[in-house]
């Protein structure tokens, strides 16, 4: 009892840093209309930059600054100077360009910082509270559970509650009528990479220090359980990656913790086939409301 | 804006918007071929002709979504060419592209908020313009808060007209807005038309099939075919040609 209590809690802190994820990819398919691969190695490049920030200023606050920033800044740059370039007429084209990406980012930082795990601290203790004996949520946990969460209401607001917002959407849902009524697209989606790429640096800043350490390939099983939660929630739908996040993280504690690590990501691929089987919309999408 | 010196005493012949040795062509021969055509400040133009004639390209073409091979687009003096879509938009040229282009996952009250953002970007202002308009659009009104995609046919026509009119433009191009609705609907989102035109001075290009509703509010008549302009007289003229009715409209 006191370990699945113990699964549950860590599996929520980890589901809520792949929601985090998640969402990113949710961000970019609301703003561009597009499934971007090359997130992880974007939001990469984005936490070394925060490494290096916090190595040489000693504070993770600084860090957690630069990662967002550059993450926006990356966002900003891939998308103008390459992903604008790539015919929009199939998705395929703009795949193939972001896998590329993430061949070229993930070499270009193996090169430069070698192959070896550097470990990050977090800002906040590890060591998990303990309620009646049991052991549960770690401070570092409720922060990654506070962030998240102000980030969800953070977009919700911007999307839904500003002008700003309003044109995200309406670029977003149909591009040529927007420019006829004078919105800026092209700015929007590059507003939308930016905020996309912005929140997935700070879901890889937060995941590092849980993990063994910063590396070129820290973010791709983050990607890839982000991926699945994107298509389980719907890639439309904010609260169907908080919450889809959530799912995916308990089953991969619950899974590591009673049945052992090495089936965890069988059970997240097995997740990912029945969803698709079941509902290839997702569960959380809405119906389909464009016939035009 | 205007420097009324320029043009002493002749405001009602001023050219609002004007087309000179426009030649547009997607691939091979041209859709539009060299063509001359003015539309003076105040006007209501039907743009008539049959399917390919060169009416939405024409549309798109001013509008700025289609680049041209050649030519000059003029909205009162000023040469459009280098502008961008939106920049078109912010001096005064408004497009009800064809087809009900409402975006259907936004409601009623956000899409005309989004027609008026370049415009009036103070929230208060805006929404004193969007009731303005909702006065003009009464069945909007009690939908306002109904997404697009649940709106009937003439509703987002309706829609898609207010949208355009909130932020007051000077020129108005419409692309076939009867399309598809029912005679009664067309008639008062004709009249809708025909009232904002003439009482703000509203300069509008009415492409359409559905001649003589056009027609029947229009000034003038201009008459594509095969990219060309084969006529172009005061609309009680055309409605009464029957020779050329006969062979580029069709009736």
């Amino acid at each position: 009892m006191d370990r699945l209590a113990f699964l549950l809690a860590t599996g929520l802190a980890r589901g809520l840093v792949i929601a985090l994820f998640a969402l990113s990819l949710v961000i970019i398919w609301r703003a561009a209309r597009i499934v971007n691969f090359a997130q992880a190695a974007m939001a990469i490049v984005a936490v070394y930059v925060a490494f290096a920030v916090t190595q040489a200023t000693g504070s993770f606050w600084l860090g957690l600054a630069a990662a967002l920033v550059t993450g926006a800044l990356v966002g900003a740059v891939v998308e103008r100077w390459l992903i604008r370039l790539v015919p929009s007429g199939t998705p395929l084209p703009g795949m193939i360009v972001a896998i590329g990406l993430v061949m070229i980012l993930q070499s270009a930082i193996s090169i430069i910082f070698g192959p070896k795990h550097r470990p990050m601290a977090a800002p906040f203790s590890e060591q998990p509270f303990t309620v009646g004996g049991v052991a549960v949520l770690s401070p570092y946990d409720l922060f990654i559970l506070l962030v998240a969460l102000g980030v969800v209401a953070a977009l919700g607001l911007l999307f839904n509650g500003t002008t700003l917002g309003l044109q995200m959407r309406a670029s977003a849902m149909a591009p040529e009528v927007s420019r006829l009524l004078g919105v800026r697209v092209p700015r929007m989606i590059t507003l939308g990479w930016m905020l996309s790429s912005g929140v997935a640096a700070l879901a890889v800043l937060l995941l590092v220090p849980t993990e063994l350490g910063l590396n070129a390939h820290s973010a791709d099983i983050l990607f890839v359980h982000a991926f699945t939660v994107a298509v389980l929630g719907g890639l439309d739908s904010p609260s169907g990656a908080l919450v889809g996040g959530i799912v995916v993280g308990i089953l991969i504690s619950l899974v590591t913790g009673f049945l052992g690590a090495g089936l965890a990501p069988i059970a997240v691929l097995v997740l990912l086939t029945v969803v698709l089987l079941v509902r290839p919309g997702g569960i959380f999408a809405a119906k389909e409301a464009r016939t035009a | 804006m205007t420097t009324p010196t320029e043009t002493p005493a002749s405001t009602t012949t001023r050219t609002m918007l004007a087309v000179d040795g426009l030649t547009v062509g997607y691939a091979g021969a041209p859709v539009i071929d060299g063509m001359r055509l003015e539309v003076p400040h105040g006007a209501v133009v039907a743009l008539l002709g049959a399917n390919g004639a060169g009416k939405t390209t024409l549309l798109r073409t001013i509008s700025g979504l289609v680049p041209p091979r050649a030519g000059r687009i003029e909205l009162d003096g000023q040469d459009l060419s280098a502008l961008s879509v939106e920049d078109r938009v912010r001096q005064g040229l408004a497009q009800v592209p064809e087809g009900r282009s409402v975006v259907s996952e936004l409601t009623v009250e956000e899409n005309l908020h989004l027609g008026a953002l370049w415009k009036i970007p103070g929230r208060a202002a805006r929404r004193d313009a969007v009731a303005e308009v909702y006065e003009t659009f009464e069945p909007l009104a009690r939908r306002r808060r109904s997404m697009g995609h649940q709106l009937s046919g003439g509703e987002r026509q309706m829609l898609a007209l207010a949208r355009a009119l909130v932020a007051r433009p000077r020129v108005l191009l419409l692309d076939e807005p009867s399309l598809g609705l029912a005679p009664r609907v067309v008639a008062q989102l004709f009249s809708i038309l025909r009232d904002t035109a003439g009482r703000t001075g509203l300069t509008v290009l009415l492409a359409e099939q559905n001649v003589t509703s056009a027609l029947s509010i229009a000034d003038r008549g201009v008459v594509l075919g095969l990219g060309e302009i084969v006529a172009d007289a005061p609309a009680a003229e055309i409605a009464a040609d029957p020779a050329l009715r006969h062979a580029y409209l069709g009736f």
